[in-house]
């Protein structure tokens, strides 16, 4: 029986609190005025090809700063149209710079909430395939997917709160000038973005509510027919994913592009969630291991979770490279904007992000004995997390902050108060029931598993 | 000490197979060889047999693979005859590599599968037109075998085959003796 520390709580409980402080600093000083961000562009060009006269700029203050822009129009050759398209340019920095610290709260709470999906279906899975390595680690999984409901409502309220900070469609002014836009308006309406993502997390935290119950009720029970219903609701659940996974990964993540789509997103959101969300069984698995509880793993567990990195890496990296492509090789415009905008202004983190969650995992993992050993499992495990990270934020950031992105403040404080959240949700779960499910009827294979 | 005598044990399942050999390696007898069916899982491990090198063969010739595909592609699609792919005239191996990736791929799997088998027959000295090691037909049907050479009493052998499951026990006369 796992015990919540005080200790835990503690930490988790700062994580949130020093995570919401950050993220409120960031959020107050995203708040510039139109003719701050002037200013801060004017600077920038300063900096970037004059930085001799920048030394003679030092005293001036907003108005010359102002003027300057003018004048650098004017001395480029631009005429007053410049003028105006500095004006708009400034405006969309603006923009984005607003849309910064709402980005960054969603990509962080998408992240945790998708490692929690990710290990729901895997335990669906587990169930309907009635695996019999898996079970010793079921109250583990169970304990991870009690983030889903308040992690999956909270994605929802930020989508809601961050309104067209995030969802670009959100924004009327917009739709009234996009004709793409108006043409999807039967879906992408605030409504029914509301209605399915109600649709998709009540099934998700319905199956979730039963299976868990069955799974207990199994662990008194006489007969099987808490195991058999839960076998049942697996199957159909695992239908039901199937569907509302890929639609919340349009509603969830590829509208912030509503222009773009593509016909594998779907898969291709499943690969990350899966492998971030096994990842995560596997770090805490080790975790309670070191703890000295859960007495019936073995590092053939350990193995067969590693392999399940190792192979949804592979997969992850198969969809990306599927998606990726496809869309470089036909060139169509609609399209391929999506990889030139990344490979343009994000080039670093896009092919770090490929290096991180296919690379490294392929290299590190391949070996069969290295995937017992629990200090390259958690390395592993470590670096897969930052780059799904990645992943999400590469999915994210573009199509709201666009060149204004950055690793600061506000994306750290956002990982800060997800994380405290998630550990503080997902061991309190833990501590709530035995680790071990013990009537389960493939509980004796699962403790003898050897491989 | 008794000449050195070779001794052919037959099974009929693989679980008495292994609990045979556990209890043969007990008493230090020295196991030639065991000729099974199909493959049993775990034998190497009761046998003592040194891990197989045959991951790391593969790894290599994965890279062989992935090195003549690139060689290959760049010699026929940007060298030899330029060719201007998905609109993209760019002629330069690096900016059209995404195109090239699947057959980077398959050739990978393709060098690594293949040298992996030839590696695995040549190391278990098989060749075609090569006269089967085999001394009993019936282990390429339902029987394993264990060969046993020792120069120990053969009396206590015998019996510890025989309690170890053995269906047949066979003294042979060795080849080339």
């Amino acid at each position: 029986m796992y015990i919540l520390s005080n200790r835990l709580k503690i930490f988790s409980i700062s994580l949130i609190i020093i995570g919401s402080l950050g993220w409120f600093y960031s959020y107050s000083t995203s708040h510039l005025t139109l003719d701050q961000v002037k200013e801060l562009l004017a600077e920038e060009q300063h900096h970037g090809s004059h930085s001799d006269i920048n030394h003679s700029m030092e005293t001036s203050n907003e108005e010359h700063h102002n003027s300057d822009v003018h004048h650098q129009g004017d001395h480029n050759g631009h005429d007053d149209v410049a003028h105006g398209h500095e004006d708009e340019h400034a405006e969309h920095v603006l923009h984005q710079i607003h849309n910064r610290p709402y980005a960054a709260l969603y990509v962080a709470a998408f992240f945790f909430m998708m490692i929690s999906l990710g290990v729901l279906a895997f335990y669906a899975i587990q169930y309907a395939s009635q695996a019999g390595w898996s079970p010793v680690l079921f109250r583990v999984m169970e304990a991870i997917t009690y983030y889903l409901l308040p992690g999956a409502l909270i994605v929802l309220l930020i989508a809601f709160v961050g309104d067209k900070h995030i969802f670009i469609w959100m924004d009327p002014e917009v739709v009234a000038h996009d004709e793409i836009i108006q043409g999807k308006e039967s879906w992408l309406n605030k409504t029914s973005f509301l209605i399915r993502g109600f649709i998709y997390i009540g099934g998700w935290s319905l199956y979730r509510y039963f299976s868990r119950k069955f799974s207990i009720a199994q662990d008194s029970a006489n007969d099987n027919k808490n195991f058999k219903r839960n076998f049942q609701i697996s199957a159909g659940f695992l239908v039901f994913f199937m569907y509302t996974e890929s639609m919340m990964s349009w509603d969830w993540i590829m509208s912030v592009d509503p222009h773009w789509f593509s016909t594998l997103f779907g898969w291709y959101v499943f690969a990350s969630m899966a492998v971030s969300g096994i990842t995560v069984i596997a770090l805490i698995t080790i975790y309670l291991k070191s703890k000295g509880l859960l007495e019936y793993v073995n590092d053939s567990h350990l193995h067969d979770l590693a392999k399940f990195m190792f192979g949804f890496s592979v997969f992850w990296a198969y969809l990306w490279f599927s998606q990726f492509m496809l869309i470089w090789y036909a060139n169509i415009p609609e399209e391929v904007t999506y990889f030139v905008t990344r490979i343009e202004m994000y080039p670093i983190p896009f092919f770090t992000m490929f290096a991180l969650n296919f690379l490294f995992p392929f290299l590190v993992l391949m070996n069969s004995d290295y995937k017992r050993v629990p200090i390259f499992i958690v390395m592993a495990g470590i670096i897969i997390l930052i780059g799904h990270y990645m992943d999400v934020y590469m999915m994210i950031m573009p199509a709201t902050v666009v060149d204004r992105y950055g690793f600061g403040i506000a994306e750290f404080s956002s990982i800060l108060i997800f994380l405290g959240l998630f550990l503080l949700i997902v061991f309190y779960a833990l501590s709530k029931e035995e680790l071990l499910a013990k009537r389960n009827p493939l509980i004796k294979e699962s403790e003898n598993f050897h491989y | 000490m008794g000449s050195i005598k070779t001794f052919h044990a037959l099974y009929n399942d693989d679980d008495v197979l292994l609990s045979a050999v556990k209890k043969i390696k007990e008493k230090h007898y020295d196991i030639e060889e065991i000729y099974t069916p199909f493959p049993v899982h775990g034998l190497d491990k009761v046998m003592g047999l040194e891990p197989t090198r045959i991951a790391i063969a593969a790894f290599i010739y994965g890279c062989i693979g992935i090195t003549v595909a690139t060689l290959m592609m760049n010699y026929i699609m940007i060298v030899d005859w330029p060719q201007n792919i998905g609109g993209k005239p760019s002629f330069s191996y690096l900016e059209n590599m995404p195109a090239f990736v699947p057959i980077m791929f398959e050739m990978t799997v393709f060098h690594a599968a293949h040298l992996m088998v030839i590696t695995f027959y040549l190391r278990s000295r098989m060749w075609p037109l090569k006269e089967a090691e085999n001394p009993d037909p019936r282990t390429t049907d339902d029987h394993f075998l264990i060969e046993i050479i020792t120069d120990k009493p053969v009396a206590a052998l015998k019996k510890l085959l025989k309690d170890s499951g053995a269906v047949e026990i066979n003294e042979v006369k060795s080849k080339d003796h």
